[in-house]
Order: structure tokens, then sequence, then C-alpha cells
């Protein structure tokens, strides 16, 4: 790996910037590793970065079935934050975005992590009461999130309109300064570069096919479109198609996998400084550094492996846009698409140990996987390295479905998160 | 959006006038003071969500409001066949 540097920067000037080495090799798989991820985006590109740099694991093949980061990783709408109302919600994703923040000068890669901050309007009484209960439960957990006055709100993000008058007028706000947005392929690209330095082997389209486990019932290996891999670790790290592989090992798990779209608009210049959400209309928006305003729109009600979604679910979309943004009526939207959410009965993840010795998941992110990229990669790989969860993901087990220790987000946050 | 068959109303009508159900044939428990915590998990919480073939329960909540079953693909999308609630899985 040739590091980005100014020195290097002005060194490849002179001889027309020939010299960079691609960011990572294509490798072919060896017969065994000491840890396999299955899944190369953003998640598992991290976990392997993480076991090769903290956990001292670098014998490490990540395996994927079609190109790096073009799962969800590449198709989301980027929204970093961690102002959950549960206590071990709060814990997990700010714990990723502790590891944002610093994160381009770690992989000496450009991730754009924009703290723009992340503005949730509230529209009426309960709304306010809700939103003042989350601030204070993230203070008390350390994480950042503050009440604006609709004034406030105004000079934090002017192209709101806080009068009275309008369908849903903005009675305040709650803003976490921390959060905001990053580019999504960089992050992808950035943990697959310095992993790939670090040792770490990145095999795409390579479909797992099969997981072979031994007479004890132990993890073996995977068996892949180009053979079969050894090792005794295989964490997985698919998404939306979990269920798929966890059925190869036998494993029935508590997830549906539906289409969830986005979208973005023709680009203009600098119009909207942060991110704002509206969970009673059910909109939120944020403008890319390209000038493209960024809009998520809800899942599909059916399950399906499609990675594409109906229009009208793009039309409800755009109708709570301009309700809250009239200014927007007349945008152009450029693109739509789609990707497969892998959802869970609580709207919470499950991240650790799996029946299956030597089998770990990461999985059930649902509708709000990116913001806690680094965070996930990170966990998972302590839970690979030490065979026991780290005690923030230790709540997000598999058992809690059966025990009844849900973390009910899905009721806490109201809408998809 | 897609076009779904109701079987009582014997009519193609759009995706927006149905209610999704989730997956279907899962059966209540007929006896649920002996249920275990693991045939709870079961029953709540976990679903096949197959690539391919899935059979799920629709309503049509905007028509005549009757709950039915379907076969459908969930990589094209496309419906198989519809069938009233109550007649044997296809």
């Amino acid at each position: 790996m040739k590091r980005f540097s100014g020195f290097n920067l002005i060194g490849e000037a002179f001889r027309s910037h020939q010299g960079w080495p691609e960011h990572w090799p294509d490798k072919a798989p060896k017969a065994s590793y000491d840890a396999i991820i299955v899944g190369a985006g953003g998640h598992g590109l991290g976990a392997a970065y993480y076991l090769a740099k903290k956990y001292g694991i670098t014998n490490v093949a990540v395996i994927e079935k079609g190109w790096l980061g073009g799962g969800n990783t590449g198709r989301n709408t980027t929204i970093i934050r961690s102002n959950y109302l549960y206590d071990e919600s709060a814990h997990l994703y700010d714990h990723a975005v502790k590891l944002w923040d610093g994160l381009s000068q770690e992989l000496n890669y450009n991730i754009m992590y924009s703290k723009r901050g992340v503005l949730m309007l509230a529209h009426n009484v309960h709304d306010v009461q809700s939103f003042k209960r989350h601030i204070h439960a993230n203070r008390l957990n350390g994480v950042d999130n503050e009440w604006l006055t609709p004034e406030e709100c105004k000079a934090y993000c002017p192209p709101l309109d806080i009068s009275p008058r309008t369908r849903h007028p903005v009675l305040g706000g709650a803003l976490q300064r921390r959060g905001g947005t990053a580019r999504h392929d960089s992050v992808a690209w950035g943990y697959a570069r310095a992993a790939s330095a670090l040792g770490v082997d990145i095999i795409q389209n390579c479909a797992v096919t099969g997981i072979r486990r031994g007479a004890d019932g132990a993890i073996e290996g995977v068996e892949t479109e180009r053979g079969f891999i050894a090792s005794r670790r295989v964490g997985v790290s698919a998404a939306g198609s979990t269920s798929l592989v966890m059925k190869m090992a036998g494993l029935d798990f508590p997830l549906e996998s539906y289409p969830l779209q986005a979208l973005v608009s023709e680009p203009v210049k600098p119009i909207f400084p942060c991110v704002v959400m509206s969970n009673t209309v059910h909109a939120y928006m944020s403008q890319s550094d390209k000038g493209e305003l960024v809009i998520g729109a809800g899942t599909d009600q059916y399950t399906s492996y499609s990675q594409r979604g109906a229009f009208h679910i793009v039309e409800h979309t755009l109708a709570a846009i301009c309700e809250i943004f009239p200014i927007f009526t007349r945008m152009r939207m450029l693109r739509t698409w789609g990707g497969i959410v892998d959802v869970t009965p609580d709207r919470s993840p499950i991240l650790g140990k799996t029946p299956v010795k030597g089998l770990y998941v990461n999985c059930g992110w649902g509708t709000g996987g990116f913001k806690a990229t680094p965070g996930a990669g990170d966990l998972l790989a302590y839970t690979m390295a030490h065979d026991e969860p780290h005690k923030i993901n230790a709540p997000y087990n598999l058992d809690r479905f059966r025990n009844g220790r849900l973390i009910d987000e899905a009721a806490a946050a109201a809408v998809a998160h | 959006m897609l076009l779904i068959h109701c079987p009582y109303c014997e009519e193609a009508r759009p995706e927006v006038e149905f209610a999704y159900g989730g997956e279907a044939h899962i059966a209540r428990p007929v006896d649920p003071s002996t249920y275990s915590d693991e045939q709870w998990e079961e029953f709540l919480y976990i679903r096949s969500n197959p690539r391919g073939r899935h059979h799920e329960r629709w309503r049509h909540s905007h028509g005549c409001g009757r709950f039915f079953n379907a076969v459908r693909d969930t990589v094209t999308d496309v419906f198989e066949t519809t069938y009233k609630a109550g007649e044997a899985r296809k």
C-alpha cells in the first residue's frame, strides 16, 4: 500500500500519477484461513480490518458473492447518528460514532465523515415530549443531543419553514451535532485497502454455496464457487442474504428481507446544510457533497430479494418531502434504487455467537446499518477473536427471541430507523 | 406496484388495495399454556424468508376485506397463484 500524503501527491504529480498501485490486489482463495468473513460490505470489511489490526488475526479472507461494497453499503443514505433511546442501543451506536471520528486518518483514506448534525423535527406535543425524553436518556448515556427552539432550528437549517401556518408546524427539534454523513463507497474502499495491506485476502465474485460442519457440529469451512475453503471461524455479515447463508449451516433465523429504496435529485448548489428528519411526516433528507438531495424512502410491505421496490413507496416519500420542504416541489429526481434489508422482530441487530461452534453472525441491521459500520465491524471482530461477545454487543444475542429480552427499537423509534 | 388476484373477488387489483400479512401456514398454538419458550420463539419469530417460492398471507383490506394465501417468487415478485384461506398449501 502506498500511503496517501502531501509528499507522495507532489511526487506523483511529476510522473502523471502513474505510480499509484491498485488499492487492493485481487486474490485467489487459499486452502485455509484463520478466519473467514462472508460478505464484503462495510461491516464485513471492517470486521476483517479490526481482526488484523486490533486482534492480531491477519490470515483472514473476505468472501463476496458480487462486488465489494455493492450491496447495502453502496445503496444507503449515509446517515450517521447515535441518538437512540435504549441504553443498549445508545452504547452500540455511539461506539460506532466514536470510531467514525478519526477513521479517515486511521485508514489513510478520506471517508468524508461530515459532522453536519442530525436534526429531528417535532411537529406536535407528543413529538416534543418524546424527543425531550430521548435527549435526557441520551445525555445520561453520554451521547450528545440537545433541544432547539423553532428559531434555533431555523438558524441551524435556514431552508426550514417555521411559520405556524404550515400543515406540519415545527415546534422544535432534537439536534445531535456529532451526527452527519460519510461517503459510503469510501468506507468500503478504505477498509478494504487498509485490511488488504495488513494481509487480508479479499475474494470477490465468489458466492458461498455451503457451510461445512464436522462430526461435532463445529464449523470446518465454507464451500464456494471456487472450491472449499477451510476455517474454524466464520463470521457472516451478509445483510439481506443472511437467512440463506444461515440455512446452509442448518439454522433458521428470526429475519425477514425487505426491499428498501432511496433516491437522489439532480445536483444543485449547496442549500441544505444538515440532515433533517421528520418521523411524524416520515421523511428525511440531506444534501451530498456532489449536490444531490439524498432521500430515503420506506420498505415495501412484502418480503423480497428483488433489489427494487414499488413506485408508490417513492411517491409517498416525495409527498412527505414536499409537505415539509415546499421549496423542493419542483426538484427533479435523478435516480432511485433499492437494497434488501434484513429486519428482525424488534428492529435491533443480531451480533454475536450462534448455536454452531465457530459460526458468528452480524445481521438484522434492517433499515439503519450504515451508521454502525465501524462499530459492527469492530464488535464482530472482537467476538470472533475471543469467542465471546464484547459487553456492548452481548445484549444483541439470538437468545433474546427465546427469553423475551428484546431491545424494542421498533417501538422506541416509531418508524424505520 | 404489484397486481394481485383476489380469489374471493376473482379479480386482479393493484397492490395498494391489499395489506401484506406475513408468512402463511404458521399454525397458532392449539394449547398455548403448554408451549415451551422454544416453541414460542418458533411460532412468533422464526421465518423461512426464502429466496424463491414464498407462501404468504394477504388481506384485500380495501376490497372484500378477506384474508387469502398466495405463492410468490421473492426474486421476480411474480405471483404463481392465490388461493382462499383454509385451502391446502400449494
